[in-house]
């Protein structure tokens, strides 16, 4: 199994979070997901502002193999998003969890954020999905 | 019949050793990258990358009536290889002038030797239909087909390939590879070797002897040769605008619909091929469709079985479609209407994207060749 840290949040559609601690969240997606996409050659991010409802597609990553969306995985507000993806797309290749990061939401409702797998339910649930 | 699933190249322990990302490919366990297939294609465009293609069908024609058969099997004209070693690109069409199989052949004899020998390498994906069709029709005519399974073969691609080949094997196949011609292939102590590829670079194809080929391929590799897989094969073939059969054409597309018409020989007249008359047909009443090089310089991938519209002449499909990443931005084939102009949209992710239509190859030796 790939690399999943324990101090991220995950959810199924492969996804991972990290509470920055003052209601605002870190999103990209796992190690895992890169290596099922591939070569990533775009990343489509939603617009600074937009509000975001948990399970809307807000973005598109293409690889060279395949198009996949992006889910917001909270409800909230986007307040950054990654623009150096722009340049280095393989960058969510090679440091998903770190320079990969896809972009950050102020969430609208903390208690959210119960609802997210950790390391250990997300591992459970690769593992299903093989 | 057919292979158990997993069937395994000589090569599989070192794919497995390199860390390959090993898939299906009918039925075949093959390596489709070995971490970065964007990488892979670069250094095949750059340096040499080599590929373990020994899940080819290499099958062996052979006697006294080897070329009038080919002849009779294949659209393009066997009796154009007047000397031994060329190769030849060819479909092998039905009755009804669809592509059974796009194949290379090769002349391993002197022209006009008594009992010439030719070489057809065939698709994998195609082995059962092609080798039940070949001896279909094969029955009027004094030859031998000769299924070579036990060869490996390697492709080095790239513009250091041959040099890098000629470092680690012995001299007369160093002399054989540095004077070998583009589209020749000679034997060499056990070895064919051919120059040849499905890339758009210079380079060698190498069928050899399957308990051969681990010791070379380490060789290859220690010689800076990068593994690469299909992945990179792919988009390589695709940059350098080469048909993939089953995506670009197939058994109810014409070759004059799949920007295959160079490769028909319709002179001489009087020569009699399988599908002839179909293709003629076709001919002279004007096709409906034909394949042509879409370019998107936006962001964005353009994907196979994606709708192609275009004003006023209705819509078409693209057949094969990636990111180039030699060019950095999305190329495709398509099947247009026969009229298409120079812009056309594409239908992506439900919205209708304009793109260019060139045409094809997008790289040829590593630069862009489109305009």
């Amino acid at each position: 199994m790939s690399n999943v840290p324990n101090e991220l949040k995950y959810v199924a559609s492969h996804e991972w979070i990290r509470d920055e601690g003052d209601g605002v969240v870190t999103i990209g997606i796992t190690e895992h997901a890169q290596d099922l996409l591939g070569d990533v050659v775009f990343v489509e991010l939603p617009d600074i502002g937009a509000n975001v409802a948990a399970g809307d597609d807000v973005g598109v990553v293409e690889s060279v193999k395949a198009a996949s969306d992006i889910y917001a995985p909270l409800s909230g507000e986007i307040v950054e998003i990654n623009e150096a993806l722009e340049d280095a797309p393989e960058s969510v290749n090679s440091d998903p969890y770190g320079d990969g990061w896809f972009f950050k939401l102020k969430l609208s409702d903390s208690a959210e954020l119960d609802d997210l797998l950790d390391a250990d339910g997300y591992t459970a649930h690769c593992e299903s999905e093989s | 019949m057919g292979l158990p699933m997993g069937h395994k190249t000589a090569l599989h322990a070192q794919h497995h050793a390199l860390g390959a990302k090993l898939v299906d490919f009918s039925g075949w366990d093959m390596p489709l990258h070995y971490g970065s297939q964007v990488e892979e294609h670069h250094k095949v465009r750059q340096s040499a990358g080599m590929f373990d293609v020994s899940h080819m069908t290499i099958v062996d024609v052979s006697g006294a009536q080897a070329r009038s058969y080919l002849r009779h099997l294949l659209a393009n004209d066997v009796a154009t290889l007047k000397q031994k070693g060329k190769a030849l690109y060819s479909a092998m069409l039905n009755e009804q002038g669809g592509v059974i199989d796009d194949l290379i052949v090769y002349l391993m004899t002197e022209p006009d030797a008594s009992g010439e020998w030719y070489r057809v390498v065939v698709n994998c994906g195609t082995r059962e239909q092609d080798l039940r069709w070949m001896a279909d029709q094969a029955v009027r005519f004094d030859v031998a087909l000769t299924e070579q399974p036990e060869l490996a073969m390697i492709a080095i691609q790239g513009p250091k390939a041959r040099q890098r080949v000629e470092q680690v094997v012995s001299e007369s196949r160093a002399r054989l590879i540095s004077e070998l011609k583009p589209f020749f292939g000679q034997e060499s102590e056990g070895w064919f070797i051919a120059r040849t590829g499905y890339t758009g670079e210079d380079g060698l194809e190498i069928m050899l002897p399957e308990d051969e080929a681990a010791a070379f391929w380490q060789q290859l590799l220690d010689a800076g040769v990068a593994p690469c897989g299909l992945g990179a094969r792919d988009t390589l073939r695709l940059e350098a605008g080469m048909n993939l059969y089953g995506a670009d054409m197939d058994e109810a597309t014409s070759p004059l619909e799949a920007g295959m018409g160079w490769t028909l020989a319709l002179e001489p007249a009087d020569r009699h091929f399988v599908g002839r008359e179909a293709v003629e047909a076709l001919k002279a009443k004007g096709v409906a469709q034909r394949l042509v090089g879409l370019v998107l310089t936006e962001r964005g991938v353009l994907r196979s079985h994606q709708k192609v519209v275009v004003d006023g002449l209705g819509e078409g499909e693209i057949t094969s479609g990636s990111f180039s990443p030699t060019l950095g931005h999305s190329i495709a084939l398509a099947r247009v209407p026969a009229g298409t102009g120079t812009e056309v949209c594409v239908e992506m992710r439900g919205k209708l994207v304009p793109v260019q239509v060139v045409k094809p190859p997008f790289v040829r030796h590593g630069e862009k060749v489109f305009s």
